[in-house]
């Protein structure tokens, strides 16, 4: 028994140093991004898919029945400038109820931050200077004759149009080309969500509303029963698609 | 002290102990998929299974099986009568009689490409997960081959042949109904069709002709044929998106497809795209193979649309039938499907029988 005793106790102390150390925790954190959303403060996941039980600002019940839609380029800015880019970008679907939560490979150290920002969809340089097998499987893509690169959003249903006729529409979101001219003219329709200040102590979630009806709202009252189908290359829609996804985006809480 | 050193000699051995034995265990041959280069740089990797790796000798044994009418009750039917490389491993009849004599109600599905199904849902309705799992329905479907899986591991252990195959393949000799279907995935792993006129011209090793270009374009815009929204684009060689669509065939089911499946309404009526290479070889049509040329098809999209409460929203101008193609626009279009098609892989002797 006496002999056991020093087993057991180098035993315990060899288990004991197998913890994993703590010791960077106080200077960099992991964020989380949380992808929920509403359509005017009642929640929406896709168990509300597929029924009609929404009603636009222009009057028109709607449902929806898929959305999916790309966030990128998230970025933590300090007050002296000081900016830090997290890698990667992530693709919200909320259809199939994936990728509602991203957390981006990169840490970021503790502090204040002035302003935390992402990108709805991808900027120029992402969207014509990469190729990414995953969003090429997921048919993301926008064909060369629209401009190419990959879509921001995909959001489809039905609505009752004037003649009481369900009928479907798809709002897809893409860089806004127009090609009635002589030359391609293109306007930018990507945007910054700004999240405002936050202070980061600790690992951080960040809980991001997106309410749908937005989309359909503000400043751009949407008429569906004009504009509902073939979107992608009608210039002014992509226009008021990016206008009215100003105040789409919100910060909920972070909770760390 | 001694004693100490004693208690390290000992944790020493006992870890050393703790290393994996190396026993002489039987290996088959790994044969890993050959990815076509387009696939590897623009689409995520193909999904094997851990527990089913490719090898030679399974591959092997899949293809045997795959010809061989041993898996039907009464010996007259294989997998490859249903689904013929000529046309590419799909049934030239609208719908396929299985060894009684009885029909089923849709149209074989061609079989290339199948690693690249990310969600792994495979049949016309999806109900079967992975290809492994596919393969054990046609063996005892009453209105296929009939049989039971209880038989065809007995006719396979007393057979000259495969019981020594099984153990090239898994390293047993001992047949059961998992390793038969594990080998028959392998091997329609391998079917993988990457060298159309389009690939080439990808690649730049061919040129379109101005009708197969013009085709391509109507493919594209979302004014016209806006096909690319459910079957990809020149940047997602598989040419479907392996999703569920109702595309307004019908007002009213009388095959709830997904949605006998899933038991959602809102599923009903709705099939798998199906790839769009090899139409040239895959007639007839649809899930009920109800068109029987590609015209057809065309027609169903330009000016043939039923409407349903699942219809598909990128079904656009529904009221109207459709978008309406000029004849021009769906002669061209036609052109640009069939330049999809691969004559090498229907041809290629690594997948007939011989």
């Amino acid at each position: 028994m006496r002999n056991i005793f020093p087993i057991l106790v180098f035993s315990f102390i060899t288990l004991l140093s197998c913890g994993s150390d703590n010791d960077d925790e106080v200077s960099q954190a992991n964020v989380t991004f949380n992808f929920d959303h509403n359509w005017d403060a009642s929640p929406v996941t896709n168990s509300n898919f597929n029924t009609i039980q929404y009603t636009n600002a222009n009057g028109e019940e709607l449902s929806i029945t898929k959305l999916r839609y790309l966030i990128s380029n998230i970025t933590f800015q300090k007050s002296d400038g000081e900016t830090f880019v997290l890698d990667g970008y992530n693709l919200v679907d909320v259809t199939n109820n994936t990728n509602l939560s991203f957390t981006p490979t990169t840490t970021i150290p503790t502090g204040t931050y002035s302003k935390v920002l992402f990108t709805f969809g991808f900027n120029n340089d992402a969207n014509y200077n990469n190729n990414y097998p995953d969003l090429n499987s997921a048919t993301w893509n926008v064909p060369s004759i629209l401009g190419g690169g990959y879509h921001y959003m995909q959001l489809e249903g039905k609505f009752i149009d004037n003649t009481t006729t369900e009928t479907g529409y798809a709002y897809h979101a893409i860089r806004a080309l127009d090609n009635s001219g002589a030359t391609q003219e293109f306007q930018d329709t990507f945007f910054e969500v700004d999240l405002g200040e936050v202070t980061i102590t600790h690992n951080a979630t960040f809980e991001i509303d997106m309410n749908i009806a937005e989309w359909f709202k503000n400043p751009n009252t949407w008429d569906l029963n004009v504009l509902n189908n073939m979107l992608m290359p009608n210039f002014n829609a992509q226009v008021m698609m990016s206008q009215n996804g100003q105040n789409v985006f919100s910060l909920n809480t972070v909770n760390q | 002290m001694f004693k100490w050193i004693s208690y390290f000699i000992l944790l020493f051995f006992i870890c050393i102990s703790c290393s994996n034995e190396s026993v002489n265990e039987y290996v088959p041959t790994p044969s890993p998929l050959e990815i076509p280069p387009f696939f590897q740089d623009n689409i995520l990797a193909p999904v094997i299974p851990t527990n089913n790796p490719q090898t030679v000798e399974g591959i092997a044994l899949g293809k045997k099986l795959f010809f061989d009418p041993i898996l039907s009750a009464d010996n007259t039917q294989a997998c490859a009568d249903c689904h013929a490389p000529e046309n590419a491993f799909s049934d030239a009849d609208r719908f396929s009689d299985g060894i009684d004599g009885f029909f089923g109600n849709r149209n074989s599905m061609p079989l290339f490409n199948l690693a690249w199904n990310y969600d792994e849902k495979f049949f016309w309705d999806g109900r079967s997960f992975g290809i492994e799992h596919q393969a054990f329905q046609p063996v005892i479907d009453p209105l296929e081959m009939h049989n039971t899986w209880v038989q065809v591991e007995q006719k396979l252990q007393q057979h000259i042949e495969y019981p020594n195959l099984f153990e090239q393949a898994f390293g047993t000799s001992t047949i059961d109904s998992t390793l038969v279907t594990k080998a028959i995935a392998q091997f329609e792993r391998t079917l993988i069709s990457s060298n159309s006129k389009f690939d080439k011209h990808l690649l730049n090793e061919a040129t379109l002709t101005p009708e197969e270009l013009n085709g391509f374009n109507i493919f594209m815009d979302e004014t016209k044929g806006d096909c690319f929204h459910c079957h990809g684009s020149d940047k997602n060689p598989l040419w479907t998106d392996n999703m569920f669509h109702n595309n307004g065939l019908d007002a009213t089911f009388t095959d709830l497809g997904l949605g006998k499946i899933t038991g959602d309404p809102a599923d009903n009526g709705k099939f798998k795209s199906p790839s769009l290479r090899n139409l040239a070889f895959t007639a007839p049509y649809m899930h009920d193979g109800r068109f029987a040329t590609l015209d057809d098809v065309i027609s169903h999209y330009s000016e043939g649309l039923q409407n349903s409460p699942t219809i598909d929203p990128l079904m656009k101008k529904v009221a109207q039938g459709g978008v309406q193609l000029s004849a021009q626009d769906k002669a061209d279009l036609k052109t640009f499907l069939l330049s999809l098609s691969d004559f090498e892989f229907i041809n290629n002797p690594a997948f007939s029988n011989q």
